[in-house]
């Protein structure tokens, strides 16, 4: 269980926690979270779960595997501390996780 | 104006086997599709990635399992309608009248829409400023290269297509190749290919940039593009060519009085009709209770809203139930020779 911060475009902040095993996106999807679309379901075959770690946290994250940057250069908006959120797991270790969310995702 | 029993509206898994399904119970049916190609999803998103939850095959990748959908509808004339989008949908006396942006109308009882997530479109620039540029000096896609001869082309992207067009048009024009980091998902010989030119100074790489804004009065003239270091870097170009990939957007679908929610639509499980009388969805773009977005769900639905398109295609007829293994007049429609 990790208490995750998701901080919409417009600054609205939503904070939840989220059981562990599932990812960072399905934490905002399962509780409505607008910002996320996650149109393939979290296959890693769009890029529409898109958000940007805060730059403390990024490198504390496990590192991206091959094909999310792939994914990322199709992203709205990518930056240095882009991530896609499908592949990022909830562990107790993400406690306290703020990601913000792109203006759009698609 | 083309009759059909049903329209299709989507070509990928759940379109292909939902016309197979039309087909073996004697219904007709044509397909249209935005993509340029068969497959949907599986072909434009993960052609190479295998799937491993299709009933009875063990293991296929995502263009296997289209090709197979194909070779499955051989026995059937499907006419295909394919880069073409359904623009319109309204009812017309018992009929649903339809029309799509290249100008072709059907006129059916009933529409299938297998959408999925909607149609894909490319990714385009983010700059607001860029869409008055579009199709006059920014491109997503070419179709003339000739325009291109003598001039100063500034190319975003990092997967093949952007390469490949970099290092074709490196003949004639002068090329900039902009990306957002210093890899490359093209191929790897395509990569090669282009670090060579790049080399002897035909074309001028330029990583970790990404476009910041055009400038112009009534004619592109420069660019700015941003480094990930905030340093900014103005490039004089005539053209601007962006290849982002391909993201998928509902489109007309949602102007067509359908209950739609967060991008589904909502259907019953028994017609998977959805609130407009003759017109279902099907697959993943389908939503009720207890749905899975599984290929294998939308082989289901597309079955059962077949059945349910026979009822209104042929309103005096009585649908019979039949097995493929037993029916006569299924095995003359596959053309089967017993």
């Amino acid at each position: 269980m990790a208490k995750i911060t998701y901080i919409e475009h417009d600054g609205k902040s939503h904070t939840i926690e989220v059981a562990n095993g599932l990812s960072v996106m399905e934490g905002a999807v399962q509780n409505n979270i607008p910002g996320i679309d996650a149109d393939c379901g979290g296959s890693m075959a769009c890029a529409t779960c898109h958000v940007y770690v805060k730059e403390e946290w990024f490198n504390k994250l496990p590192k991206k595997e091959d094909g999310e940057d792939d994914m990322l250069d199709m992203a709205f908006e990518p930056k240095k501390n882009s991530r896609l959120s499908c592949q990022l797991m909830v562990t107790d270790q993400i406690e306290g996780l703020v990601v913000n969310l792109p203006e759009k995702q698609v | 104006m083309i009759k059909t029993d049903a329209l299709i509206i989507g070509a990928g898994p759940t379109g292909l086997f939902t016309a197979h399904q039309l087909k073996l119970i004697g219904l007709s049916c044509e397909i249209v599709d935005n993509l340029d190609k068969i497959g949907g999803q599986c072909i434009e998103l993960y052609p190479d990635k295998p799937i491993y939850d299709i009933p009875a095959i063990p293991e296929c990748t995502g263009e296997e399992l289209t090709n197979n959908l194909i070779k499955q509808l051989k026995p059937f004339n499907i006419k295909f309608h394919l880069s073409e989008r359904v623009e319109e949908v309204k009812k017309n006396n018992e009929n649903w009248h339809v029309k799509t942006n290249k100008g072709t109308e059907f006129s059916t009882p009933n529409i299938i829409i297998a959408g999925g997530v909607g149609s894909f479109e490319p990714r385009k620039f983010s700059p607001k400023e860029c869409e008055k540029f579009e199709n006059k000096s920014i491109f997503y896609a070419i179709k003339d290269k000739s325009i291109f001869k003598g001039k100063t082309v500034s190319i975003f992207g990092g997967g093949d297509s952007a390469l490949d067009w970099a290092i074709e048009l490196s003949n004639d024009s002068k090329v900039n190749l902009v990306h957002r980091r210093d890899e490359f998902r093209g191929a790897q010989a395509t990569v090669d290919k282009m670090n060579e030119l790049v080399k002897i100074n035909k074309i001028n790489l330029l990583t970790k940039y990404q476009l910041k804004s055009v400038s112009s009065k009534d004619n592109l003239e420069s660019i700015e593009i941003e480094h990930d270091n905030k340093e900014i870097k103005n490039l004089k170009t005539d053209y601007v060519l962006g290849f982002f990939g391909l993201i998928m957007q509902l489109g007309p679908i949602a102007n067509w009085g359908l209950n739609i929610d967060k991008k589904t639509i909502s259907v019953d499980t028994e017609k998977f009709e959805t609130n407009q009388k003759g017109i279902y969805a099907v697959g993943d773009i389908c939503t009720y209770p207890g749905k899975l977005k599984l290929i294998l769900s939308g082989f289901h639905e597309g079955a059962l809203a077949a059945r349910a398109c026979f009822k209104l295609a042929r309103p005096n007829e009585k649908y019979r139930f039949e097995f493929t293994t037993s029916s006569k007049s299924i095995k003359d429609r596959l053309g089967v020779k017993e």
